[in-house]
């Protein structure tokens, strides 16, 4: 059995509209070892929550993917049909989706909406079902008394544990957060991220976390995949990518959040908007905002992933071309 | 017409909760919400003070009370050291031109059907200054440059639906900056702004503090915000100020254990913790429900059995540092 | 900063901008086939209405110009009603008839609408629990009956017909208007006109009555449509002012007279036809409406 669990090679999703093809994710590659979490990390519109759609094939209708794999398990999920897909979604993969809270039935206890993937994907009756539904409630550390209240009876932080314990329902072997803990108070932010933590570890799950928010990564993430405007610009240990970064994006994104250890001075900004998808620039996408910017190669050579000093820090950009000692 | 621009004294918010109709009518049921519960601050001029807390702690609603877009059910707030006078037009009037507000959400606080031009100009037209059509054109231009907003012409005609987040909430600056107000309420103002667009927005209100004196209320859940831009801060918690001092307390002063844990948990990017991680256990309480004594003490790590009988004072343990607790500590 | 020149050029690029924004919205509009469709036979019933009575003579109280029933002559296309009346004038004159009521019904209907909805939302209290207990009144109360009791009391002319039909069929739009107001009302930019000192018509009229319109513009469509079916339901039924000639009332004289099983069809094919093809060309011009205000993202 390999290491990999998950490996996305060249992945192209792109959505048809009138006015043209978004190139949402346009050639990104990464891969995820069992038992490891890895950070997408960018801003919006940076194609990290399409990346996720394509790899759980939860693409709206107008998105489709151009070309490139994606490798679960050993098998080509890439073009995988419905019949497969079923067994694959919430049994292999599950996902966490932005704005959780809302998406609990509110017209359905939370006990039916948790039992409703368990007797889908498991051989057993409606009582042993329920028994599943009153660990998962103790593993996600919400009283095993409140399973048949309804959704708007539980608070923000409870309705959020209810999500994850609707995810680990099956015992999925790669979970991937689109945003989990980003409408909840700090406090509540903190107790589920530890939360996340804890089950990770004790079912040596792999999970993807999708955030905008460099701090949660540093948190929760063993790798992290700094992505911009479709295409991944840098990727490595956590670790390694935010204290030795090596991307002018990534330095910008990493001095955007203040350091409340350091010394108190003004947080970086990055000029500009991200580029149109529409028609994406021939060069290097993040030029036209790059404050380290070499005229004339920048603009029209695009940089490829490397991997700089062999350590597994790759990073796509002309100015880390090759490492001299 | 001392030092501070706004003086809080006691200030109590209550909301009577909607019930059904037998409830309400016929056995007189009265539900009511103390968002605020007797909380006493000052803002001097020029200053930036930061009301941080989480939801369900009154600090959206102390913001709205100030600017009167909320009813007072108590106490008093005073604006350059006089009471706030609801009843006289004109002094309305010049306390609307005074004190402006600043809201979180960009796609909410622009009319889709106004130009950039209408926006920004509205404030003019509603306080009646007589201007031109070019006088108002230079103004408006004036202010969307001084919002970041350049070249200024380009966007004077453009509709919200043009232009991205970070730009609309420039629109509401530069809305507020055209009245050259004395004093601000933002409202989460960067909450839901990308990360790499902040810092810009954030600059702003430094720039407005240092170049026209103007004093700010930045409400906000992150405290690293809240450390990074203002003088003081304030931490609340169920509608009353747990604790209250100048903003470097944010990074290991803090005395009260709420501060303190919320400060704990406050993740530096790339850095390995330097204080221990206080995680507190249950979420807050209902505000329909406070807590008997101090409301902290459910979830107070160190509470003891005072703490669920008797109500805490709100004392300066230090000059200008002010803690809502029986047993303030500092963190070892 | 830029001069005085520069904002007035600003200023004749924005209506530059309008004007194109207008041309793209017009292309949108007819790209859609069934908008053209509408379009089209709206424009025809409109031309009918208008140039009809210039070119063709027909006076309602010209009786027994045929036989009673009679069939089509050479000189009379659609025959003769039960009073020996010409149809085809009666036709093209109901036209007339019928696109009145659809206009001015739904211009008293929009206006009680938007008024009522727009305060009722905005003031809440008391005036907004007095004004919906009516609406409620009013929509439970079935229209027919109601405009029949109406009728009877206030008389059955053509204007108080109108006035009847505007004054009974506000209380959808009127619910539609204050839902729309609730939820624009608690926008941030209302917040902050009051937080400036705006006054509450300041606000009603400049915030919450455009960002309102769209939503009643889509409404109307649906009003008129209503309008004129309802009157010819009435027509039908024998409600209606005789000394105007509308489609409803040859409908009536069809039923009157058995039309269909004496296989006089020139009573109420003309007639039905004309009342179907111009309530749905609203329904289809909706479409077009539809086109520009929910883009479709798609290609097929």
């Amino acid at each position: 059995m390999s290491e990999k669990l998950l490996e996305v090679k060249d992945l192209r999703t792109y959505f048809t509209t009138i006015k043209g093809e978004i190139k949402a994710v346009d050639g990104v590659s990464f891969y995820v070892n069992r038992g490891e979490s890895l950070g997408l990390v960018g801003e919006s519109g940076c194609g990290k929550t399409t990346t996720a759609l394509s790899i759980t094939k939860l693409l709206p209708e107008e998105g489709y993917i151009n070309s490139g794999q994606i490798i679960f398990d050993g098998k080509d999920i890439t073009h995988m049909d419905e019949r497969g897909l079923n067994h694959l979604r919430w049994k292999e993969v599950s996902m966490i989706f932005q704005g959780a809270m809302n998406a609990l039935n509110p017209v359905q206890r939370v006990c039916d909406q948790i039992v409703e993937p368990i007797l889908l994907h498991e051989k057993v009756t409606k009582k042993e079902a329920m028994e599943r539904v009153k660990e998962l409630f103790d593993l996600v550390e919400i009283d095993a008394n409140l399973m048949y209240s309804y959704p708007h009876e539980f608070s923000g932080g409870m309705r959020q544990r209810a999500i994850i314990a609707m995810a680990l329902a099956c015992n999925p072997k790669l979970i991937i957060g689109d945003e989990p803990t980003t409408a909840l108070d700090v406090m509540v932010q903190a107790q589920i991220l530890d939360l996340i933590n804890d089950l990770r570890r004790k079912f040596h799950m792999s999970m993807i976390m999708i955030t905008h928010d460099l701090s949660i990564i540093t948190e929760t993430c063993d790798r992290i995949a700094i992505m911009y405007a479709g295409k991944i610009v840098e990727m490595g240990s956590t670790e390694e990518v935010l204290l030795n970064y090596l991307h002018p994006y990534t330095e910008k994104l990493v001095n955007a959040f203040p350091n409340i250890y350091k010394e108190r001075k003004m947080v970086d900004s990055i000029p500009g908007v991200p580029p149109d998808l529409y028609d994406p620039p021939i060069g290097c996408r993040f030029a036209p905002r790059c404050h380290k910017r070499i005229d004339n190669i920048c603009d029209n050579q695009e940089p490829y992933l490397i991997d700089y000093k062999g350590n597994n820090h790759y990073v796509a950009c002309h100015l880390r071309r090759s490492y001299n000692g | 017409m001392g030092s501070n621009i706004v003086e809080i004294n006691d200030l109590e918010v209550s909301f009577k909760i909607k019930q059904g109709f037998i409830d309400e009518y016929i056995r007189r049921k009265k539900k009511i919400v103390r968002a605020v519960d007797k909380i006493s601050l000052n803002i001097k001029k020029g200053e930036i003070v930061s009301l941080v807390g989480e939801s369900g702690s009154g600090k959206t609603t102390t913001g709205r009370a100030i600017l009167q877009l909320t009813s007072l059910t108590g106490g008093e707030i005073l604006f350059d050291g006089q009471p706030i006078e609801l009843s006289n037009k004109q002094y309305m009037k010049r306390f609307r031109e005074r004190a402006q507000m600043i809201f979180q959400d960009p796609y909410q606080s622009l009319n889709p059907r106004f130009t950039v031009f209408d926006i920004v100009t509205e404030p003019l037209i509603l306080t009646r200054k007589k201007a031109s059509l070019v006088e108002k054109e230079m103004l408006a231009l004036e202010a969307l440059e001084f919002a970041g907003l350049k070249p200024a012409i380009e966007y004077l005609y453009r509709y919200p639906h043009e232009l991205s987040g970070g730009q609309r909430q420039r629109v509401s600056i530069a809305t507020c900056f055209i009245m050259e107000p004395d004093f601000i309420v933002a409202d989460e103002p960067v909450s839901m702004l990308d990360a790499s667009v902040r810092a810009d927005i954030l600059k702003l209100f430094v720039k407005m503090k240092n170049e026209k004196n103007t004093s700010f209320l930045f409400i906000t859940h992150d405290l690293s915000l809240a450390w990074l831009i203002s003088d003081r801060v304030a931490i609340m918690y169920l509608g009353k100020i747990m604790e209250c001092g100048p903003s470097d307390i944010i990074s290991g002063g803090c005395l009260h254990p709420y501060s303190q844990a919320l400060t704990s948990v406050i993740a530096c990017v790339g850095e390995e913790r330097r204080m221990k991680r206080i995680v507190l256990k249950k979420e807050t309480p209902s505000p329909l429900k406070i807590p008997s004594g101090c409301r902290f003490h459910t979830r107070c790590p160190v509470a003891k059995p005072e703490c669920s009988k008797l109500e805490p004072e709100y004392r300066e343990i230090s000059p200008g540092h002010f803690v809502y607790c029986h047993y303030p500590q500092k963190l070892q | 900063m830029e001069t005085i020149k520069g904002t007035s050029e600003l200023r004749k690029r924005e209506k530059e901008l309008k004007r194109k924004k207008l041309k793209n919205n017009i292309k949108l509009f007819f790209s859609n086939k069934r908008a053209v469709f509408g379009v089209s036979i709206l424009a025809f019933f409109i031309l009918m209405a208008v140039i009809g009575p210039l070119v063709y003579d027909y006076d309602h109280f010209k009786y027994f110009l045929g036989p009673r029933v009679g069939k089509p002559t050479e000189e009379y296309r659609l025959g003769f009603d039960e009073l020996g009346r010409d149809v085809f004038g009666a036709v093209i004159y109901g036209t007339r008839a019928s696109l009145a009521i659809g206009i001015f019904v739904t211009l008293i209907i929009v206006f009680i609408g938007a008024t009522l909805g727009i305060s009722a939302g905005y003031f809440g209290g008391l005036y907004d629990i007095v004004i919906m207990r009516i609406t409620e009144a009013f929509s439970i109360i079935p229209t027919i009956p109601l405009i029949l009791a109406l009728s009877a009391v206030i008389g059955q002319s053509f204007q108080n017909i109108i006035i009847i039909l505007g004054l009974t069929g506000w209380p959808s739009t009127v619910k539609l208007v204050r839902a729309q107001t609730l939820s624009i009302k608690q926008r941030n930019y209302v917040e902050r006109a009051r937080a400036v000192g705006a006054s509450n018509v300041y606000i009603m009229a400049k915030h919450i009555l455009p960002n309102v319109f769209p939503l009643i513009f889509s409404n109307i469509i649906l009003l008129v449509q209503n309008a004129i079916i309802t009157e010819s339901t009435l027509a039908f039924l024998g409600v209606g002012d005789p000394t105007i000639p509308t489609w409803g009332q040859l409908l009536r004289s069809a039923r009157e007279q058995g039309a269909i099983s004496a296989g006089s069809w020139w009573l109420f094919i003309p007639a039905g036809v004309c009342l179907v093809l111009l309530a749905s060309s609203f329904v289809f011009i909706g479409y077009g409406f539809d086109e520009i205000n929910n883009p479709r993202l798609r290609r097929r």
